[in-house]
C-alpha cells in the first residue's frame, strides 16, 4: 500500500488533488482512498489530505501517520510547527515541495526531495489569481512523475473530467509540472 | 455490471435515492450530510431526477413533510445527522407508528455539548427505540447498497417500517473510494415502484396517526413489534436477492476468522475494515482473534449473536456511543441477547472513537491486551473500558 499526505492552505486544492489522484488510480484498476483531515478547511489555514493506493481493496479507515510521501503545496508550511509536515515520514520516503528553489536547499534526512514551481505554472495557466493561485493540478503532475503510482494519461483524464472549470488549462498545468519537476 | 466511480459516501446515498426513483426529498442541511440534498438538487436541476426537493425550515419540518408525502404514497428519502436527527426525533416515532417506509441516510456524528462535527454513533443509538430499522455501512459501496435495499425491506407489506442507513461522518461521508454504481435498469428490476398498503386518498378517506386510547394503543405497538420481527426474514430475503442480482453479499452480521477465535471483536460501521486488518496483524503474532460486523442493529440480530458467541471465550464489543450510567448500547443489547444462554463468553465493552477520535491498530492492541488479561483471569473484573483516553487531560477531576 502506498500512502501520501498532502499539505496545503485552504483554497489551494490539496483535498481535491488527493481526490483526483484517487480517481486516476482507480481508473487504472487499482484501489484508492482519499480523505481530508476533517473540519479545518478554512481559506489560508493549514489543511492536509490523505491518499492511499493499493493493488488490493483498502479496508483500513484511519488517518495516515507514516506516509511514504509528503507533498507540500505551500513552502511557508515548512515553518509552521502545527502543520507538522515532516511528521512520521517513512525512512527513504519522498518529499515534493512547491518552490522555485532546487531540492538541495531542503534537508529531510534520508528522504528524497523534489521541487516544482507549481505557483508559477498555475499563474501562467490562469488558475486562481496571482495572490491565490490554485496549484493542485501542477502538484498532481509532479506527483505522477516522481512516484509513478498513476500514469500521466490517467491523471490527465481525471483532471480533465473532474475540473469544475478551465479544463484545458488544468491539463496543461499537469503536463508542465510533469516535465519541469526538479530532482528526478 | 454498473459504473465504477470514485465517490464520497454522501454521493453514494444520493445516487441510491436517484436510482430508487425517490419521489420526494424533504431535507434540511447539516454537516456532514449536506452533500446529500446538494447532490439531489443538482440531479433535479440537470433533469436526471424527477423528484420534489422540499427545503424545509428545520429537520423537524423535514421529517413532518416526509411523513405527509409517504402517507400520500410517495417514495421518500432524506438525510441528516447529529443534532438534526435529534430535532427530528419527535417525528421519527410518528413515522414508525404510522408505518411509513421512509428511508433516511444518517451521517453518524457526535452530539453536543461540547459541539463536535466528527464521527460517532450517539445520534442513531439514541434513536434505537424509535421503531426505525437501523443499518450501518462499512464503506461507500455498502452505503449505496444498503440504501437501495432499505427501500425494498421498508416497503415490504410484512414490514412497513421506516429505515435509517448510518454512514460514519467524514470517514465515509467525505471520503472518496471506489464504488460500483448499479445501472438504472438493474435497480428498476430489483426495486419496483412503491405500492402502499394504505394511502391518503380523497376518494377513499382514511385516518392516519389517529388517537389511540388505552383500549387500542397496545395493539398498535404490538403490530410494530411484529413488523420489526418480520423484518428479520425480509432482510435475509432482500440481501439474498441483492446478492443474486448485483453479486455483492450482505449479512445481518458478517464474520471474519472467527472459527477458532478466543477473542472476537464486535464492530459496526467504518471501523469494521480496520478490525479485519487488525485481526490479520494479531493472528500473525499467534493471537487467536476474529471479528464480527453488525450490519443490522434494528431489528437486533439475536440469533446470529448467539451463534457467534458460541465460538468465543471473550466478546470484545466496540461501542461508538455511551449510555451514561449503564454501558455502551451495543454491549447492553448483546448482553440481553445472551442472558438466557446456558454457556456464554465473557463480555467486555470498549467505549471508543467518540467525537471522531481516530481508531487505529494501537487501539486494537490495547483492547486485545485487556481481553487477554480477562481470558487469563477467567473472569471480568471491570466490563466497561474507555480506549485511548487522554488521561493527562483528566487530572484535576470532574
Amino acid at each position: 500500500m502506498y500512502e501520501a499526505r498532502f499539505h496545503g492552505r485552504g483554497g489551494q486544492g490539496a483535498v481535491t488533488a488527493a481526490n483526483i489522484l484517487a480517481a486516476a488510480a482507480y481508473s487504472e484498476g487499482k484501489y484508492s482512498q482519499a480523505f481530508p483531515i476533517f473540519g479545518v478547511e478554512r481559506r489560508g489555514a493549514p489543511v492536509a489530505a490523505f491518499l492511499r493506493i493499493d493493488e488490493k481493496p483498502i479496508d483500513i479507515k484511519f488517518q495516515i501517520y507514516e506516509p511514504d510521501a509528503v507533498i507540500i503545496q505551500d513552502p511557508s508550511l515548512l515553518d509552521v510547527k502545527e502543520a507538522n509536515v515532516r511528521g512520521g515520514l517513512k525512512s527513504g520516503g519522498t518529499v515534493i515541495i512547491n518552490t522555485k528553489k532546487d531540492p538541495s536547499n531542503f534537508d529531510f534526512g534520508d528522504a528524497k526531495v523534489y521541487t516544482v514551481d507549481a505557483t508559477e505554472i498555475a499563474i501562467e495557466n490562469g488558475l486562481g489569481t496571482k495572490t491565490n493561485p490554485i496549484v493542485n493540478t501542477a502538484i498532481i503532475g509532479a506527483f505522477v512523475r516522481v512516484t509513478g503510482k498513476v500514469s500521466l494519461d490517467a491523471a490527465v483524464k481525471a483532471v480533465y473530467e473532474l475540473s469544475p472549470a478551465k479544463r484545458d488549462q488544468n491539463v496543461a498545468a499537469v503536463k508542465q509540472a510533469y516535465e519541469s519537476v526538479k530532482g528526478v | 455490471m454498473g459504473v465504477k466511480q470514485v465517490v464520497k459516501g454522501n454521493f453514494a446515498t444520493a445516487v441510491a435515492a436517484k436510482l430508487a426513483r425517490v419521489d420526494v426529498v424533504p431535507a434540511y442541511p447539516i454537516t456532514p450530510s449536506t452533500l446529500f440534498p446538494e447532490q439531489i438538487s443538482q440531479y433535479i436541476a440537470n433533469g436526471e431526477m424527477d423528484a420534489e426537493l422540499l427545503l424545509t425550515e428545520s429537520e423537524h419540518s423535514a421529517m413532518s413533510a416526509a411523513i405527509g408525502a409517504s402517507a400520500a404514497g410517495a417514495r421518500v428519502a432524506t438525510a441528516t445527522a447529529s443534532q438534526g436527527l435529534k430535532l427530528m426525533s419527535e417525528m421519527l416515532f410518528i413515522a414508525s407508528g404510522m408505518r411509513l417506509p421512509i428511508v433516511a441516510a444518517i451521517g453518524n456524528r457526535a452530539l453536543s455539548a461540547p459541539i463536535n462535527i466528527w464521527c460517532d454513533h450517539s445520534d442513531t443509538m439514541a434513536e434505537r427505540d424509535s421503531g426505525w430499522m437501523q443499518f450501518y455501512a462499512e464503506n461507500n459501496q455498502a452505503a449505496l447498497d444498503l440504501m437501495l435495499m432499505a427501500f425494498k425491506i421498508a416497503e415490504d407489506h410484512r414490514v412497513l417500517l421506516p429505515a435509517m442507513v448510518g454512514l460514519d461522518a467524514f470517514v465515509l461521508t467525505h471520503t472518496m473510494e471506489g464504488v460500483d454504481v448499479p445501472l438504472q435498469e438493474e435497480v428498476d428490476e430489483f426495486l419496483p415502484q412503491y405500492k402502499p398498503l394504505y394511502t391518503l386518498d380523497v376518494k377513499n378517506p382514511m385516518t392516519f396517526g389517529s388517537f389511540g386510547t388505552p383500549a387500542h394503543y397496545m395493539e398498535f405497538k404490538y403490530q410494530q413489534w411484529e413488523a420489526m420481527n418480520n423484518a428479520r426474514k425480509v432482510i435475509d430475503e432482500v440481501f439474498k436477492e441483492f446478492e443474486e442480482k448485483f453479486g455483492r453479499k450482505y449479512e445481518q452480521v458478517s464474520e471474519y476468522r472467527t472459527d477458532d477465535a478466543d477473542i472476537i471483536f464486535i464492530t459496526m460501521g467504518s471501523v469494521s475494515g480496520t478490525a479485519r486488518a487488525a485481526v490479520d496483524r494479531l493472528r500473525e503474532k499467534g493471537i487467536k482473534v476474529g471479528a464480527a460486523k453488525i450490519v443490522v442493529f434494528r431489528p437486533f440480530p439475536h440469533e446470529r449473536i448467539r451463534e457467534i458467541a458460541k465460538k468465543a471465550k471473550v466478546l470484545a464489543i466496540l461501542d461508538r456511543a455511551v449510555s451514561f450510567g449503564m454501558s455502551g448500547p451495543v454491549f447492553a443489547d448483546i448482553s440481553g441477547s445472551l442472558i438466557n444462554e446456558e454457556k456464554r463468553p465473557m463480555l467486555l465493552d470498549f467505549i471508543i472513537g467518540l467525537g471522531g477520535r481516530d481508531i487505529t491498530f494501537r487501539d486494537f492492541d490495547e483492547m486485545t491486551e485487556i481481553s487477554m488479561k480477562t481470558l487469563e483471569a477467567g473472569k471480568v473484573e471491570e466490563p466497561v473500558h474507555w480506549i485511548n483516553l487522554r488521561k493527562e487531560l483528566l487530572e484535576g477531576g470532574a
